[in-house]
């Protein structure tokens, strides 16, 4: 070895120090205050399998009891406990967070990102997730399950006396595992449109991304109608206000729509990214790029529009005019077309290239058989006449377990194979996995077959015996049989995956001759997931750019040392991938955790109505998170730009639009406006259906929604003055202008409320009231968020971690100010203008 | 000054056309459930909610035609196949502009899903 060789070995050995001890995840007993996406993937990957195993025991009791007729295995009572958590738990904490789980584990992997840009909220997520999901599915040990079905109709729901605490843990629980669900979203946007490496630009990026983009953006306008729905739902249990109640102006249709604008587009985020994994699996075990990639995009896209015009057909018994149903049919309808077209791609991508086959294929060919049949008959039930027979029976619950575990619980099995390389460094077991899927296969279609034919001899769903001698015996026994052959194969699968390999050896790298990024991971991974960042010319840059594993080994490209000791990662533009920034990333922290499980506490405390209790988790949690903000967002970095290699030097610090930051708060804002619109619809709903709705009582009179307006528009005018005078060098004017602007936030807040306040508008008197008071709560508690962060920025320019050149926080503040302005105009034009116009 | 700008075509022209499918399908189905809920104090027939509902067809299906128009454009209008994947501006663009392309057609098909049940329904029933 040459000097000159030598000298390269040691500088090389020397980044790779410096890159593990930056990227190192935590050992011993601060384990678990880890952010890494490779280690917090983990968790959340085994955390909603073992939720999906304990729903899967519920499972097999109910078909115990159900096995024979007039059985006595388990009580009525226990039974609607039984399904209802079954349904809620493969549902909220398996189908929905396994997605949530898979990307982040892959996504960075995939992008060549060593992690997605908030590394915390991802931990944030997956503590409230673990904390609610557990919360939920303990009530069942105490007798006290939710027990009215997942979708947890009024009046039935809404009535103490019937539903008894179960419909408050499963409300406050899910709430609180939705905003999980959000903050993933959020970082699975930001992380696919501005963390792909150099040169990926959106016609490069691996289809994987472009479902994550996809379903990421459907949860934020599905989830959001939840939320606003378990929020009206909670006020009716909690105080007494009667958004369900028809005697007083309520209606229980308004839960079944919020509901299902959630529900129904909840099926396709649960499957487009099970097909995701299909797309990444599928070219792999071909050998031949995708065909069709544009044709993937048009139905990822395609697919997530549509799929929100498909609510109504869960209602179509309810008796809404024959123009609506037919308006749903339609859409329920013309979604598969874009469904069938991603079959066919993998269909003429198997075609085109040589089929190797493997485990992974193995699921995924048993996916497509199952999930075609499951479509099928979901265009029949789309159809309102054939609706009408099946609604109800077990036609629809041989339907929907065909659809997700066709779509969803098969890809993933595959993708768990596929990927369980990248995740811990060596193959699963070929034998047990095969093993494994003849025994879920089998199982699965002995299981569900029969209960087609169940549903059309008229066998309702959710009945906890049936008698004898009605032709229900045979079918039910034979799909007994079969849930057990299929829950014996997950089992064979489960024992692949944790049964000890310490004596195994190590896979070697890129073990499926895959094309795409995360491959380039060695076995074992390291902690900082690629070595060097790479410059991307191909979408399947492992089977077409020569020597990038080499080089991407060697360091060569980007980022190839943290010489700062921090961890970074590299920013880049949304259409182009051009590089923009170096961000740095936080390491590992405990106040995430604390953040969490005090935000769980107020929601576990609100279930038993201990108020004080709540309140106090509710300030811990408020300082936790201003903690964190504080002290890990918005950094002054030591210098204005750094060196990332090949020449280029980036800055470390960006705000306004191109930060991952001001993407992060619109992104959330988008949500947050999509929950204040549901209320909104909530508001029209009544007044449409309910003649005299407004007329009913005493309304908020004009003048002081009016007066808000004013108010709300003037803060939001002093915020943008706040901005300019903070650009201008002005640290003084912009200190006043915020104070100012708080000020006026206030008391705007307090107009609001003082609208129905002063007409002594009682909430618990009608339904009216109630909407208009929970619309201007709505805005008052929006403002005092303002407040606080225009608090946030006044405190951060006095210590000088504001200033003119580094003005993240004031732009993101600004931009939420734009969009409570919104928020606000409408909810008072609604509430104050709208009355008159009538 | 041109009747059609010249490059407008960023991400967000991806979801044009999807974006006229859920709006007109918002307003057939908001206009004919108002309608049909608060028919007694409005002075006019069902017939005129499916006119409104064809009108409102037309302009959508006008403006799916326009986005595809554009979207054909950007894709240099066939001048090469799929599948777009060298790593050039060029292609970028292109791809864009096929896969919007593709939504332009699903959504116009997705359209005329839509207004086809006010072909042959005639009353709000119930």
């Amino acid at each position: 070895m040459s000097a000159a060789d030598m000298h390269e070995d040691n500088t090389r050995k020397a980044q790779e120090e410096r890159l593990r001890a930056a990227w190192m995840a935590p050992r011993g007993w601060r384990y678990f205050t880890a952010v890494n996406n490779t280690r917090v993937g983990l968790w959340y990957i085994v955390t909603a399998f073992t939720f999906m195993l304990f729903a899967g025991v519920l499972a097999l009791l109910m078909r115990v009891q159900l096995a024979v007729p007039n059985n006595s295995f388990l009580s009525a009572d226990f039974f609607n406990q039984t399904f209802t958590l079954h349904g809620t738990v493969m549902m909220f904490l398996f189908a929905v967070p396994i997605f949530e789980a898979v990307a982040i584990t892959v996504l960075p992997q995939m992008l060549g990102a060593r992690d997605l840009p908030f590394p915390r909220l991802s931990a944030f997520g997956y503590w409230s997730f673990a904390l609610g999901g557990v919360f939920v599915c303990g009530s069942i040990f105490f007798g006290a399950a939710p027990d009215t079905g997942w979708f947890m109709y009024p009046p039935l729901a809404t009535d103490p006396e019937y539903s008894g605490i179960g419909a408050d843990i499963w409300l406050l629980g899910l709430s609180f595992i939705e905003v999980a669900s959000i903050a993933a979203a959020v970082e699975l946007i930001v992380g696919f449109l501005k963390c792909r490496p150099p040169g990926m630009r959106i016609n490069l990026t691996p289809l994987y991304g472009w479902y994550v983009l996809v379903v990421a953006g459907m949860i934020l306008f599905a989830f959001p109608p939840l939320i606003a729905g378990d929020i009206l739902f909670e006020l009716e249990r909690m105080f007494d206000w009667p958004f369900f109640d028809p005697e007083r102006g309520g209606d229980p249709l308004l839960w079944q729509h919020l509901f299902w604008i959630f529900g129904h587009p909840e099926v396709y985020i649960i499957f487009l990214p099970a097909i995701a994994l299909l797309a990444m699996i599928v070219p792999t075990f071909a050998q031949h790029p995708i065909v069709g990639y544009s044709w993937i995009v048009l139905a990822a896209v395609g697919t997530g529009f549509l799929s929100f015009g498909l609510w109504v057909h869960h209602m179509f018994t309810t008796g809404l005019p024959s123009i609506s149903l037919g308006f749903f049919s339609a859409a329920s309808e013309a979604v598969a077309i874009p469904t069938g077209v991603q079959i066919f791609v993998f269909l003429a991508t198997l075609l085109a290239g040589r089929v190797v086959f493997s485990v992974p294929m193995l699921f995924a060919a048993g996916a497509l058989a199952i999930f075609v049949i499951g479509g099928l008959t979901g265009v029949m039930v789309a159809l309102a006449p054939f609706d009408w027979q099946a609604h109800d029976t077990y036609f629809v619950v041989a339907h929907l377990h065909y659809t997700l575990i066709g779509g969803m619980l098969f890809p993933t099995f595959a993708g768990l194979y596929y990927f369980y390389p990248v995740m811990r460094g060596r193959m699963l077991s070929a034998r047990l996995g095969k093993t494994g899927f003849w025994l879920m296969f089998v199982g699965f279609n002995v299981a569900f077959f029969p209960m087609h034919i169940a549903g059309l001899r008229g066998m309702p769903r959710r009945v906890f015996t049936y008698p004898d001698e009605i032709g229900f015996n045979v079918l039910n026994l034979v799909s007994t049989i079969g849930a057990f052959v299929f829950a014996s194969g997950v089992l064979v699968v489960i024992w692949a995956i944790a049964r000890p390999k310490r004596n195994e050896p190590y896979a070697g790298r890129n073990p499926w001759n895959a094309g795409t990024l995360e491959w380039l991971i060695e076995m074992p991974g390291e902690d900082w997931g690629v070595r060097s960042v790479p410059i991307i010319e191909s979408r399947y840059p492992l089977w077409d750019q020569k020597n990038l594993m080499r080089d991407v080994d060697a360091g060569r490209f980007y980022l190839a040392d943290a010489a700062e000791g921090r961890r970074e990662t590299l920013v880049t533009s949304v259409l182009d991938g051009d590089p923009v920034q170096c961000l740095r990333l936080p390491g590992p922290a405990y106040v995430t955790i604390l953040a969490a499980f005090s935000l769980g506490g107020v929601f576990i405390f609100l279930t038993y109505h201990w108020w004080i209790a709540a309140l106090v988790s509710g300030a811990i949690c408020a300082v936790c998170i201003l903690y964190w903000l504080w002290t890990g967002t918005a950094e002054i970095p030591e210098k204005r730009e750094k060196n990332v290699g090949l020449g280029l030097t980036l800055p470390l610090y960006v705000s306004g639009p191109r930060s991952v930051g001001w993407w992060a708060m619109f992104i959330t804002m988008v949500g947050d406006g999509t929950a204040l619109a549901s209320l909104i619809f909530g508001y029209f709903f009544y007044w449409t259906v309910h003649r005299g709705f407004i007329a009913a009582a005493a309304g908020p009179g004009a003048f002081w929604p009016i007066v808000g307006i004013a108010l709300f528009a003037a803060t939001w005018g002093a915020m943008l003055g706040a901005l300019a005078a903070n650009t201008r060098g002005s640290a003084s004017g912009q200190r006043l202008l915020l104070i100012l602007s708080l000020l006026m936030a206030v008391l705007g807040s307090l107009a609001g409320l003082a609208g129905p306040w002063t007409h002594a508008m009682t909430p618990s008197s009608h339904a009216y009231p109630a909407i208009v008071w929970t619309l201007v709560i709505w805005v008052a508690v929006h403002g005092a968020v303002g407040a606080v962060m225009q608090g946030y920025c006044l405190a951060r320019s006095l210590a000088g971690r504001l200033t003119r050149d580094h003005d993240i926080d004031l732009r993101n503040v600004v931009l939420y100010w734009h969009f409570m302005l919104v928020s606000a105009v409408l909810t008072f034009v609604v509430v104050g203008l709208f009355p008159l116009a009538l | 000054m041109r009747l059609v700008p010249k490059e407008i075509e960023s991400l967000w022209t991806l979801f044009t056309a999807p974006a006229v499918w859920a709006a007109h399908f918002l307003l057939c189905y908001v206009g004919a459930a108002v309608y049909c809920a608060k028919r007694s104090s409005w002075g006019f027939g069902f017939e005129w909610v499916r006119v409104g509902i064809g009108v409102a067809t037309l302009l959508a299906l006008t403006m799916i035609l326009v986005s595809a128009w554009l979207a054909w454009r950007q894709w240099g209008f066939g001048a090469q196949d799929p599948p777009h994947d060298r790593p050039t501006g060029h292609d970028r663009r292109s791809f864009q502009g096929l896969a919007t392309l593709l939504l332009s057609g699903l959504s116009f098909v997705a359209v005329i899903y839509t207004a086809m049940p006010a072909l042959v329904i005639a009353e709000c029933n119930p």
